[in-house]
């Protein structure tokens, strides 16, 4: 029977609070870390989360009787407590798949991540997960050409690639910088990179630094025999700039061009991304300012969900964190970020922050790169726990090296592939990381130097944002 | 401080990526390596090429990749025909991990004379 119109404000759990939904497998579901004001009941405010990241507005509208509003609202279906945290709960909330452009990421964190953060009833909300359904994901573009597709082009196999961010960030001349690069790869590294900042600046344009270093690639793979690359950033301030970019570091022959995700945004990201599966080029990302999402435990965006972005978004590789370097990064939840760039089904786990069960179809992969505050005492935990399919990019750790970057890069190379002969002997890793090094050091000057450099430098400060599984 | 030797004009400057940084292995060494891509349930394959001809994706395959083979000392006496019968050429040993359609393992095993 038709509805009849009834002005004024409803409690949003009348609407939206339906403890006895359960879930379609085409909904985009989400679960979210709420911490309401005080005296708010839970159901309320989860109702209030899934209404403004849905259909809702805060009154009641005659428009609304024009359409089927029970099928089109998002339904809080449950509510969870937080272990260990009084102050916030997890409310669970399921989306009908019709609520969102196909193929736009950019739609779908418009909505859930949109004005409901700014929601008076809320003191602080936290985006922990969201689960794409593979109706959804089929209509993503995905990464341009995936793990697998990155190895037959490169010849790289049975090993995790090499990388060097390029130091100081900013300053130097495009020659001067494409000679580090040149020194770095003649080493033995597979790639050299632009750091996030590096766009087109007055004291080096972009144009100069593409030319130059693409001679510094071409003369390194004449020089070693392999397969070589530099992410190019294209980062610019328009869509239109970021792709004359991409052309020409095709034109030049580039196998790879790079892209910062987040402040380069989404749209622009995901226009790149499906012009490099066109052109089969490869593409770095860069997650710049993600800290500033992610690292506050009831605020913001959990990491796990922006990767989730990127991949449908589009990438090849995806900065992770290295559980051992300088930067933040809990080292279940980054194994378990780290599932979700590459595997194609991922299960509900919570001791690593999962709260879904994820379906990527055959969606391809995306190699998770660690990077930051490394360097080759850290190699064989990083082998051990990231795998052969990651990028392991040493900055400070090459450019470091007493000798320079070439015997900082020989030295980064022996060790990765010292650790990886090791571990497939049957070797333990982690326990045994400073034998297997030094043994591969008696045949390596440039390991031993390093090795003899960096001995001393740790860094273990407690992570700011843990997992919510143990009560503190 | 020490120079960094490596140039165009040097051919042992070449190298041929997982393990070419290292000193070649020893027999024992290489059963190990054997022994790994067995256990990981890949198919052991053997290509060889010409070290001038060693820039291409594609090298000669040495017969079939051994599908289903995990003889160590079987996939270990095809390599050493392989290196027989070509003893000029560079011998690879692969891992062929047909989910992944990639090989999860890549070796030169014999390293012919780089140019």
């Amino acid at each position: 029977m038709a509805k009849t119109y009834d002005a004024g404000v409803k409690e949003y759990r009348e609407t939206y609070w339906m403890p006895d939904y359960t879930p379609k497998e085409t909904d985009i579901l989400a679960c979210f870390k709420v911490t309401p004001q005080e005296g708010v009941p839970r159901e309320e405010v989860a109702a209030a989360v899934a209404a403004e990241s849905s259909t809702g507005t805060w009154t009641t509208v005659w428009t609304d009787l024009l359409t089927d509003l029970d099928y089109y609202k998002g339904r809080a279906y449950a509510i969870e407590d937080v272990p260990g945290d009084d102050t916030c709960f997890y409310a669970f909330i399921a989306y009908p798949i019709d609520l969102f452009e196909e193929g736009s990421v950019v739609n779908v964190m418009t909505s859930l991540v949109g004005n409901v953060f700014g929601f008076k009833a809320l003191r602080a909300l936290r985006l922990e997960d969201i689960r794409f359904p593979l109706a959804y994901v089929m209509t993503c573009n995905g990464p341009p050409q995936g793990i697998q597709v990155e190895r037959d082009i490169l010849n790289k196999y049975g090993r995790p690639l090499l990388g060097c961010t390029i130091k100081p960030k900013l300053g130097l001349s495009a020659k001067n910088y494409g000679r580090a690069c040149y020194e770095g790869l003649r080493g033995g590294l597979d790639f050299t990179k632009d750091d996030e900042n590096v766009n087109s600046q007055p004291f080096m344009r972009w144009r100069h630094r593409f030319d130059f270093v693409m001679e510094a690639i071409q003369k390194a793979e004449a020089e070693t025999g392999e397969r070589k690359g530099h992410y190019l950033n294209v980062t610019a301030p328009t869509a239109d700039e970021m792709m004359r970019r991409a052309e020409y570091a095709k034109e030049i022959g580039a196998p790879i061009i790079m892209h910062d995700y987040i402040t380069g945004g989404w749209a622009a990201n995901t226009q790149l991304a499906q012009w490099c599966q066109e052109n089969g080029m490869l593409l770095h990302i860069h997650r710049a300012m993600h800290a500033v999402l992610d690292r506050n435990p009831h605020h913001g965006i959990h990491f796990r969900v922006l990767t989730k972005i990127l991949r449908l978004s589009g990438g090849d590789h995806l900065h992770s964190g290295t559980v051992v370097g300088k930067l933040e990064g809990d080292r279940d939840a980054t194994l378990g970020w780290i599932d979700i760039m590459r595997d194609s089904y991922i299960k509900e786990d919570r001791s690593r922050g999962i709260f879904f069960d994820q379906d990527w179809g055959a969606m391809p992969g995306v190699f998770p790169v660690a990077s930051g505050g490394i360097h080759v005492w850290h190699m064989p935990a990083l082998v051990s726990i990231f795998g052969d399919d990651s990028v392991l990019q040493f900055g400070g750790g090459t450019l470091g090296h007493p000798w320079g970057n070439a015997a900082g890069a020989a030295a980064n190379r022996v060790a990765v592939e010292a650790c990886v002969k090791a571990r497939n002997e049957g070797r333990e890793l982690e326990k045994e990381g400073k034998d297997i090094l030094t043994a591969a050091a008696r045949h390596s000057p440039e390991l031993a130097a390093a090795m003899e450099t960096w001995k001393e430098i740790k860094f273990e400060f407690d992570t700011v944002d843990k997992l919510d599984v143990s009560h503190r | 401080m020490q120079d960094y030797q490596s140039s165009l004009s040097d051919p042992s400057s070449r190298k041929f990526e997982t393990f070419s940084y290292l000193p070649e292995m020893t027999p024992e060494e290489i059963r190990k390596q054997i022994e790994y891509i067995v256990s990981k349930g890949w198919n052991p394959g053997i290509e060889h090429t010409e070290p001038e001809n060693a820039g291409g994706h594609y090298w000669y395959m040495w017969k079939l990749p051994m599908f289903g083979e995990t003889d160590v000392d079987a996939i270990l006496k095809e390599v050493e025909a392989c290196h027989q019968a070509h003893p000029n050429n560079h011998v690879r040993l692969l891992g062929f991990d047909n989910f992944a359609q990639s090989a999860g393992a890549a070796m030169v095993i014999y390293r012919g004379k780089t140019v």
